[in-house]
């Protein structure tokens, strides 16, 4: 599935939603099954504070595609890091770093991600990015 | 008494809908909402009677003037000081400490000089003091608070030294909601001649501030949360001590004359008022104080006292909810957890009912490291509030208890 096929797929599911309570408690059920990041690997480095929830994240390099892992001591938050992990990971990079991702606004869940708040998501994106653009480069320098 | 359903009709934001659902605003210790009269005051203000305060010789100045120096009246008597020009207009409680840490500090805090303040006070009461310290190498000491959010004074004795400058302390703590014992603090400071500052920022809206009574050298507070506009505050300083404090700030307005060689200072309270003060909103504060007094501040406490022990009761039947802050004497806020719920999706899930808490470390870390938290939920009430929006609340959190099951 390319990264805009899986970004319609949830646009989908969030379209049955027409309470907010009911987005709410799939993100909580998404936040708990959500594969998380190495207890050792919630390092500072790996720490991306928000003012209000914390969000660690880690990114592997295997076979030509990038894995994340993440975790957030916040559930809805660590629901939202689902659904972008279940896009963007185990992706090459510059599908990674051309991505657009529409399904933030189309979900209604882009004011989670604004740069008001402090959940750390947005910072987050920016982190996905940028290791997709340093893996880019260190693949480069090898060739 | 207090007629909620009546009174609510002076605030029309309170009419909002927000995500569907009637808006339950219970924010008020980060802001209060504003009065119609407040808000018209403001726009009446720029329609007729906008001109530079002091300075004009020209009608619309003498007449705004009028007014601004009528507010100063209106806050001296609303909090009992002695004279007009101990009361000097602020951006807010931040500014007005920020003036005597630095003003206060540079005159009388020299190398190891000690400060002290308590564990439970906003990072506005910490930083401003860190910084005179950083600056003069002097240091900060602390009074604990124990785990009931009562402060430690049986402690104080200890703490003060013939170096102790200044204590400064919250007259009530704004995640907590304890109510210091102000007036006991200040009568053993003074007997070791220590000016004493307090925080009143949650404390004014909440009940009578008698400065004369409290003996206090120093009393800060801000307008927003007394239902006037953002961006006004109060100083109060004892002229003695005002007297003796450096200008913080160079500007018009703050001299009687000057040269390239000498400039002479303007008398209280102008000397700290430099440049042109938010005289707009400084009026605006006066009406709402004029709003206050008619809605009868006893009857504001009264009722805001029931409020409070009405929350904290259905609060604590909410299966799994903490209140932090159990002193027998609280303004009206309440600070909570519920059991393994992140402050944040409580924060968020309660926002998209309509119900507005505030969520996070609440400007008071060092407060949350006590109870070794990151953050807190909380509730905080006005006269506006009703016993029905604390129903909601209360029926949002067992409803979001549910959903972490």
């Amino acid at each position: 599935m390319t990264i805009n096929e899986k970004q319609n797929q949830i646009i989908e599911e969030f379209s049955v939603f027409t309470e907010w309570i009911d987005k709410y408690e799939y993100l909580i059920e998404l936040g708990k099954n959500l594969t998380i990041i190495d207890e050792k690997n919630k390092t500072e480095q790996n720490l991306i504070k928000g003012c209000q929830s914390r969000v660690w994240i880690d990114a592997e390099y295997v076979d030509g595609k990038i894995i994340y892992k993440a975790d957030s001591d916040a559930i809805i938050t660590k629901g939202i890091i689902s659904l972008l992990i279940s896009v963007m990971s185990e992706r090459k990079p510059e599908e990674i770093i051309n991505a657009d991702l529409f399904f933030i606004e189309k979900t209604g869940l882009h004011e989670n991600l604004s740069p008001t708040r402090a959940n750390g998501l947005l910072a987050m994106v920016k982190q996905m990015k940028l290791y997709a653009l340093a893996f880019e480069n260190i693949q480069k320098n090898k060739l | 008494m207090i007629d909620a359903v009546n009174i609510r009709k002076d605030f029309s934001i309170l009419n909002t809908t927000v995500y569907g659902k009637p808006l339950i605003y219970l924010d008020n210790a980060a802001t209060a909402q504003k009065p119609e009269c407040v808000i018209q005051t403001i726009d009446e203000l720029y329609r007729t009677c906008n001109a530079n305060i002091h300075r004009g010789v020209h009608f619309l100045s003498e007449q705004c003037t009028e007014k601004y120096e009528q507010s100063r009246e209106k806050v001296r008597q609303f909090i009992n000081a002695e004279k007009k020009s101990e009361i000097i207009f602020t951006s807010g409680t931040t500014g007005s400490i920020n003036m005597v840490a630095a003003s206060f500090g540079e005159r009388f805090v020299s190398e190891g000089d000690e400060i002290i303040i308590s564990e439970m006070e906003h990072h506005s009461n910490i930083v401003p003091w860190q910084l005179l310290c950083e600056r003069k190498n002097a240091v900060i000491k602390v009074i604990p608070f124990d785990d009931k959010g009562v402060l430690r004074i049986d402690l104080l004795d200890s703490l003060i030294t013939e170096r102790t400058k200044i204590i400064a302390l919250t007259h009530a703590s704004n995640v907590l909601g304890t109510v210091n014992p102000i007036k006991e603090i200040i009568t053993k400071a003074h007997l070791h001649n220590i000016p004493v500052l307090v925080d009143g920022a949650q404390a004014v809206p909440h009940g009578n501030v008698d400065v004369c009574d409290l003996d206090c050298d120093f009393y800060v507070f801000s307008g927003h949360k007394l239902y006037a506009p953002t961006g006004i505050g109060i100083l109060y300083g004892k002229e003695k001590l005002l007297e003796q404090m450096p200008p913080y700030q160079g500007g018009g307005d703050m001299i009687s004359t000057v040269t390239f060689e000498k400039t002479a200072y303007a008398q209280l309270p102008l000397k700290f008022e430099a440049g042109t003060l938010n005289f707009i909103d400084a009026i605006a504060l006066g009406v709402a104080i004029d709003y206050i007094n008619k809605t009868g501040r006893q009857n504001i406490l009264n009722y805001e006292n029931k409020l409070l022990d009405y929350a904290t009761k259905r609060l604590a039947s909410v299966e799994g909810l903490k209140i932090y802050g159990e002193a027998s004497e609280k303004v009206a806020i309440v600070s909570f957890l519920l059991k393994n719920i992140h402050h944040l999706d409580t924060g968020m899930i309660l926002d998209k009912q309509g119900i507005a808490v505030r969520t996070g470390t609440l400007c008071t870390e060092p407060l949350l490291t006590h109870f070794s938290k990151t953050g807190l939920v909380r509730a905080s009430f006005a006269f506006y509030n009703t016993f029905d929006e604390i129903d909601a609340l209360c029926e949002a959190l067992e409803k979001i208890s549910l959903m972490f099951k």
